[in-house]
């Protein structure tokens, strides 16, 4: 028999909508989690208010990591922030060096050339495989399932692989400038990069059977943090968390850059929009980079220009304007607003990452009426990278 | 989008259109007019998606400008909407109700603006920042700089330059 909550217990509103929570009555317990817990993603936390093992209400807590990466950008040249701006998303850093070299490209009206935008594509299908690699493994983790998240980190070590020989470094790499891309592909990357893809091809299938076909893993996230579709514009929800809702929101599809129209892929959907349902969209959405990247391999020029003619970026001034450049990042929704003044530093930068709506007022909404043993799981499906709530 | 200017210019107060690109555009309103603008643009013309809702402080004329980024999904478009404010009275009309997100920009806003959106839930509980006693911090007229020299103490035999002036001088040497 399914549980059923004793809602004689649970808090009245006051008129003013909020819980009329009473701690001292000895009904309500505060708990936090976070922000140092495995079933947290990054460094944030959530203040629970639970009755019994049930969640009533609960707030998003922020502020463990914030760095100013905005206000710093506003003291340093357009050059100098192309360095700043990958740490703002640690486990998908490419988006922001994407994102900031368009909009820079955009209002300095430049042009990075066509082979260019074949390995910043690459690239960006590169990082949403890493991307997902660590959420599969985040979350399997937050349901008890440990071994996923070592055969994930490995796979996702072998791609890294294939990005400190593209680009010289693991983790931030610093290669998307305004312009263009620093280099080429190495002699051999082609065929390094299928092995690497076959091995992921199988540990995903390893995956599928122990994590996906398991009955404590469906049983815990199937009709679990259920998002109404509804919901999908007045919550600013983009990406997989929208896809597995049934929309089909994909910027790749939805406003084309770099190459993505050249390419032969449709937005991957799911239809329950629950934690599973978000789960299998994501995996077969990191199948579905593995394709894009067979694709854009096979597609693009051997040689020609990677980088356009830049002024002297150390006397760079950009005129007045303001734009918006967007991307589909694993989580949804990447984008930078730049506002530029006539000057030699950026007057605005403003980054808009996923989590940012995600993590905060949705996540609050969804958590109400969870089991606490339930919030890691919810919260994890919902992919959230803090960074980019607290730029 | 120049047919959806006009249809807007017929209905409200808008300033000069700039048009981006070819799918993004931005146009000024004043702040009265706000609120029926972004429900015209939300439940006549499609642009249901509240991109994202930022402010830039133009300290030389002594204005905020609020950036409101709404997109249109299946026309493939984005509008900027801009209200300028007085940085000297800094308040603006909520839109929580409008899209229930825009209470968390609002509350960051408050934070790091120092712009207040009266009613929006937890406008004045602190976000980001704990125990903050300076200036908004992404003011202009905030110095990161002096601040981190009065707050912090350097350690012993570190030097500290300027990132703009020391790779000037790194590549040509001093005097340029």
């Amino acid at each position: 028999m399914a549980y059923q909550p004793d809602r004689s217990q649970y808090p009245q509103r006051r008129p003013d909508g909020t819980l009329d929570i009473d701690l001292t009555s000895g009904k309500y317990l505060k708990l936090w989690q976070g922000p140092q817990h495995p079933g947290i993603t990054g460094n944030m936390s959530v203040e629970l208010t639970v009755c019994g093992d049930e969640v009533v209400a609960g707030k998003t807590h922020v502020g463990y990591l914030h760095r100013g990466f905005e206000k710093l950008m506003e003291r340093r040249t357009f050059i100098q922030c192309f360095p700043i701006v990958c740490r703002i998303c640690v486990p998908e850093p490419d988006f922001n060096e994407y994102c900031y070299a368009a909009a820079v490209e955009e209002l300095a009206g430049i042009t990075s050339p066509e082979r260019a935008n074949w390995i910043r594509t690459l690239i960006l299908e590169m990082g949403r495989i890493n991307s997902y690699m660590m959420y599969l493994g985040g979350q399997a983790g937050s349901l008890g399932q440990g071994v996923i998240g070592q055969w994930t980190t490995y796979a996702r070590d072998l791609m890294l692989d294939r990005f400190e020989e593209l680009t010289g470094a693991r983790i931030y790499h610093m290669f998307i400038l305004p312009g263009g891309v620093r280099d080429g592909l190495p002699e051999g990357f082609k065929q390094r990069m299928e092995e690497t893809l076959k091995e992921i091809e199988s540990i995903l299938k390893d995956v599928y059977n122990v994590m996906y076909c398991n009955a404590v893993f469906k049983k815990r996230t199937v009709g679990i943090g259920y998002i109404d579709p509804q919901l999908l514009d007045s919550y600013g929800i983009t990406g997989p968390t929208a896809r597995a809702a049934g929309v089909a929101k994909d910027v790749r599809r939805d406003q084309p850059y770099l190459v993505y129209d050249q390419l032969d892929f449709e937005p991957i959907t799911g239809k329950d929009s629950d934690i599973y349902t978000r789960a299998d969209v994501r995996r077969r959405d990191l199948l579905m980079s593995v394709d894009l990247i067979r694709q854009i391999l096979a597609k693009m020029p051997d040689s020609g220009e990677l980088m356009a003619k830049l002024p002297n970026v150390l006397h760079w001034q950009i005129p007045r304007g303001e734009t918006y450049i967007r991307g589909e990042c694993s989580r949804g929704e990447y984008g930078y607003y730049l506002v530029t003044d006539g000057s030699g530093y950026p007057r605005r930068v403003n980054v808009r990452g996923p989590s940012y709506t995600h993590a905060v007022a949705l996540l609050e909404r969804l958590i109400v009426n969870i089991n606490i043993a339930d919030v890691a799981a919810l919260m994890v499906s919902l992919h959230t990278y803090p960074p980019e709530i607290e730029r | 989008m120049q047919a959806l200017y006009h249809r807007l210019k017929a209905l409200f107060p808008l300033g000069e259109l700039t048009e981006q690109r070819e799918n993004l555009v931005f146009v000024t309103v004043d702040a009265a007019h706000l609120r029926s603008l972004l429900l015209q643009l939300r439940d006549i013309e499609g642009f249901t998606h509240l991109v994202l809702l930022t402010a830039v402080d133009w300290i030389e004329t002594g204005e905020f400008q609020l950036t409101y980024l709404l997109g249109n999904r299946a026309k493939r478009q984005d509008i900027g909407v801009r209200v300028m404010l007085s940085r000297e009275q800094a308040t603006m009309a909520t839109i929580h109700d409008l899209w229930p997100t825009a209470a968390t920009y609002q509350r960051e806003l408050r934070e790091m603006f120092g712009i207040d959106f009266p009613q929006s839930p937890g406008v004045n509980e602190e976000f980001i920042l704990e125990g903050w006693n300076d200036i908004p911090p992404y003011r202009r007229d905030f110095n990161t700089l002096d601040y981190a020299e009065a707050t912090y103490n350097d350690r012993p035999g570190r030097e500290s330059r300027d990132p703009a002036t020391y790779m000037r001088e790194k590549l040509y040497g001093e005097g340029h």
